[in-house]
């Protein structure tokens, strides 16, 4: 069998064993002691060739239903947006995509202006000081900014609303339960947190209170209000998850006092990909900026006093301080931060308050065209581009027959909340038309019915 | 901005240009400000750049050729496996019916993703040894806290709560003692001995009725196979501790040894190093998890399972540390590593741990002729040499590394690991021909005589590249970590 990866040639080896002083290369795997040595041949399928395994893979890709064989009104975290086509150009430069972390700077300036211009845009976008260079994805890096605001207040309480997308939720769980932080859930009170629930809970052993904007059901949580509350308790951190393409149009958490802001960077040129790669995004204050998990970039000079960038405050990197490390995280999403960048480059300073005004204006449509066959949308307060509606059905089976008409329905909401059985959490994103809602609108009051 | 410097995209910026082209707003326009009270509608618009199509695809065409990647030049980095990546995988991951697939639409439409993930992690299994494996993590790191967390469950499980200690080498990666303090442990460290090798003596001090797991990297960062390690294993198991595998160097052992047969009970694998998803510039990655017979139970939810001809997610785990990601992890990066194993097939992938092997000896027979090798048996895929001799001269391994980029290389890993005085860490890969090796150990030989000939033609470099060496010193004292207009 041949491997055209592998370009070693029997003469070739012939020399490096001559070289290196040995009969054959099996001398050299002879430190493995024989009770380890792997005897048959692993139980995996033959090599195949490139023409076979790309027919095989392509029939295989091709039974997914897919977001663009169907339209999709299905979001909750993960968003089916315009991409412009320069992205995957940009992307597939392969001194890209084949480089690793920058960490020789002089061949790297590529790399490490692009995560500057990242870290720019976010920083921007969020209203915060800094932004690193990206997180694995949202809900790690809000996982990441709960331990922060433990570690940092010296404080193991964290408040986190049930209006924070649930899968992000778990991870949170997950990584509280490494330094032992405790989390306390707090209920939505019509969709939206509850700030009496809040008030009550807020106390001098708070580290952090988790909010999302907007939230999991789509509503824009008053930060205003909750800024208030947290000013009775000022040592704990205002942390918030934030979907970047809703902070073109709403006020930024920065401009509420948030602490760090959180989210995942998807929304911005990345594929649905079945839930990754995404792109995580960390951003937080000037204060905090030596607590940041991650890398971050900065601007210097070189020797002749060009401007240049280089991987900096690497004393909080696991590669430096070790078991004392800000994080353990090593390998980010920087490829993806890459197409965020291009992205958000696209749409510029009108591009990108145009398309999250019109995400809101489409889901302002989908709720009259819900209204007008009937429906009954549950939550009245402001939205970004998602929405509850009550079906008063079994979702799944609403889904079923919704896939028969070509449609991805939205999600089942009874999954993650009881009290919510019988519910749909609808994305309308600017690449719904006006005739794809109205179909679906319909659709769903023809199934209601 | 001087006219030396290369610009920013937010220096190429000019109001009211446009690089987008947005869906029809096609519905009737309502007043948001009737919905939206007045203190959350935007005021300060965000400051992204506004540019040009070409303007954007100049721009970063232009950083791309300021950047050194596996296709543009040999990518010796040690422990970081950086071999070529494989053009076919770009193309599978990009099909429509994976791309574009949203992690929440119903187990039944998306069958075939579901197939490829099981068979990947049945695959992974077997190539490791192991009972079950989880796809979940997105990265090294977050695989070796995931299994951390797994074996902390376990104890506490049996009732063991005193298990507070994790033990690494001296010469491990530092995201070991990093995962351990993330997963609430205490990090121990083990020395190595003269050979490079886990110090048995030292291991036996360190164990006890403390030690939750022993972390290892298999073969280590040195480059070597640790020898003892069924003893090894031995030592940490009779003390009721777990031993858990670092994947990072799995390259150089592929169908010659499995970690399940060392008596690894967790296993983390890099899928961007050892199975070619490629690494992106620092990421993504992926990390699945392996775990033997008895950790199963604590795997992270969900897992995914076969029922007959039926793929389907088990989120009933009542022993499952939790999520450790949103979704299912990095489904992109895992379409890659399974289209590069599907190529390779058993033959394949040994022969590739056969050639990187074959590779790193030879570099490293011929480099110890003039560089110092402090541990002189056969390597596996990597080697660590010492610029000990050659900072005598005056020229540090800070030094040869800047030079090497004037021969249009990127430099191996250096002052990694820490027990090794001016360490220089290789890793030439299996996918290297026997000229690019020849050619990167001429520029080596060469560096050394300058060392000794001309040492300000080393200690100046680089020479060639689009900026000198940069200060660092002030980046990291005033950080100026965003761009601002004035």
């Amino acid at each position: 069998m041949e491997f055209r990866y592998l370009p070693m040639t029997e003469r070739d080896k012939q020399e490096m064993l001559d070289t290196i002083g040995v009969k054959d290369s099996e001398e050299l795997f002879k430190d493995i002691p024989e009770k380890v040595r792997f005897k048959g041949e692993l139980d995996i399928k033959p090599p195949a060739n490139e023409f076979e395994l790309t027919k095989e893979l392509t029939r295989l890709a091709e039974t997914n239903v897919n977001l663009k064989s169907h339209t999709s009104f299905l979001g909750a975290g993960v968003y089916d947006h315009y991409i412009p086509s320069i992205v995957d150009h940009v992307i597939s430069r392969s001194e890209f995509y084949t480089a690793y972390t920058p960490y020789q700077p002089e061949i790297s300036q590529g790399e490490l202006q692009a995560i500057f211009e990242f870290q720019t845009m976010i920083s921007e976008l969020t209203g915060m000081d800094v932004a690193n260079s990206s997180m694995y994805d949202g809900g790690t890096a809000l996982a990441e900014a709960v331990n922060l605001s433990a570690g940092s207040t010296k404080k193991k309480k964290v408040i986190v609303s049930r209006a924070v997308h649930p899968e992000s939720r778990a991870v949170i769980q997950s990584y509280a339960n490494g330094p032992g932080v405790e989390i306390v859930e707090i209920d939505h009170k019509e969709g939206i947190t509850d700030l009496e629930a809040l008030a009550s809970e807020l106390d001098e052993n708070t580290a952090g209170v988790v909010i999302q904007y907007p939230n999991f059901f789509g509503q824009i949580e008053p930060l205003a209000e909750v800024r208030e509350l947290l000013d009775t308790q000022k040592k704990a951190m205002m942390i918030v998850s934030s979907n970047p393409l809703a902070l073109g149009y709403l006020t930024p958490p920065g401009e509420f006092g948030a602490d760090i802001v959180v989210g995942d960077a998807q929304v911005f040129g990345i594929p649905a990909q079945f839930g990754g790669p995404h792109c995580g995004y960390f951003a937080t204050t000037k204060k905090l900026m030596r607590k940041v998990p991650g890398r971050l970039v900065g601007q210097t000079k070189d020797e002749q006093g060009r401007r240049g960038f280089v991987l900096t405050l690497q004393a909080r990197e696991q590669h430096i301080r070790r078991d004392k490390a800000t994080s353990n995280i090593c390998s980010n999403q920087a490829l993806n931060a890459l197409a965020s960048s291009v992205a958000m480059s696209s749409l510029g300073k009108q591009g990108v308050k145009k398309m999250a005004w019109t995400n809101i204006q489409k889901t302002a449509y989908m709720k009259k065209a819900l209204e007008g066959n009937g429906l009954s949308v549950t939550y009245q307060g402001p939205f970004f581009n998602e929405l509850v509606v009550n079906l008063g059905t079994d979702i799944q089976k609403t889904t079923k027959r919704l896939l028969e008409k070509g449609f991805i329905g939205g999600y089942d909401l009874s999954t993650d909340y009881e009290e919510l059985s019988g519910h749909m959490l609808i994305a309308v994103t600017e690449v719904r038309s006006k005739e794809e809602i109205d179909k679906f609108a319909q659709e769903l009051g023809d199934l209601h019915e | 901005m001087s006219n030396q410097d290369f610009p920013l995209i937010f220096e190429h910026s000019q109001e009211s240009r446009t690089g987008f082209s947005l869906p029809e707003m096609d519905v009737p326009e309502v007043d948001l400000t009737e919905m939206l009270d007045d203190r959350y509608i935007r005021k300060n618009e965000a400051d992204l750049p506004e540019v040009s199509e070409l303007q954007i695809m100049r721009h970063y065409t232009g950083l791309s050729t300021r950047n050194h990647g596996v296709d543009s030049g040999f990518y010796p980095l040690g422990s970081c496996t950086m071999k070529y990546n494989p053009k076919m995988n770009e193309d599978v991951a990009r099909l429509t019916g994976f791309s574009h697939i949203h992690p929440h639409q119903p187990v039944e439409t998306v069958q075939g993703a579901l197939e490829l993930m099981y068979d990947l992690q049945t695959t992974l299994a077997e190539i490791t040894g192991m009972h079950t494996v989880t796809l979940q993590p997105a990265a090294g790191a977050h695989g070796e806290w995931t299994g951390l967390m797994m074996i902390r469950a376990y104890h506490e499980a049996n009732g063991d709560y005193g298990r507070t200690k994790v033990i690494v080498p001296d010469s491990a990666h530092g995201t070991n003692p990093a995962s351990a303090t993330v997963a609430g442990f205490d990090a121990v460290t083990v020395k190595s001995d003269e050979r490079g090798l886990v110090d048995l003596e030292d291991l036996k001090r360190v164990v006890g009725e403390d030690t939750a797991a022993l972390m290892l990297t298999n073969p280590n960062t040195l480059g070597l196979f640790e020898e003892h390690i069924l003893e090894m294993a031995a030592i940490i198991h009779e003390a009721g501790g777990k031993l858990y595998y670092d994947g990072a160097n799995l390259n150089a052992i592929l169908g010659y040894a499995r970690p399940g047969d060392m008596g690894f009970d967790v296993v983390h694998l890099n899928l961007h190093k050892t199975f070619t998803g490629p690494h992106g510039g620092g990421g993504p990655g992926s990390g699945p998890v392996g775990v033997t017979e008895e950790f199963a139970a604590y795997l992270p939810k969900p897992v995914l399972t076969k029922k007959e001809d039926h793929y389907v997610f088990d989120y009933d785990r009542p022993k499952s540390i939790g999520r450790v990601k949103p979704y299912y992890g990095n489904f992109g990066i895992n379409v890659r590593a399974y289209t590069y194993i599907r190529t390779m097939g058993a033959e394949g992938l040994k022969k590739v741990s056969e050639h990187a092997v074959l590779n790193a000896n030879y570099m490293m027979r011929r480099l110890e002729q003039e560089y110092e090798l402090p541990f002189t048996q056969h390597c596996k895929h990597e080697f660590v040499l010492s610029g000990k001799r050659q900072k005598k001269l005056g020229v540090r391994t800070l030094d040869i590394a800047k030079r090497l980029l004037d021969f249009g290389y990127h430099p191996p890993t250096i002052y990694f690991p820490l027990n090794v005085e001016e360490a220089l860490m290789v890793e030439p890969t299996e996918t290297e021909s026997k000229e690019t090796l020849d050619a990167f150990i001429d520029a080596m030989i060469q560096i050394s005589n300058e060392a000794k000939e001309n040492p300000e033609i080393v200690q100046e470099a680089p020479h060639t590249t689009v900026v000198s060496r940069m200060d660092e010193t002030t980046a990291a004292r005033k950080p100026i970590l965003r761009y601002n207009k004035d």
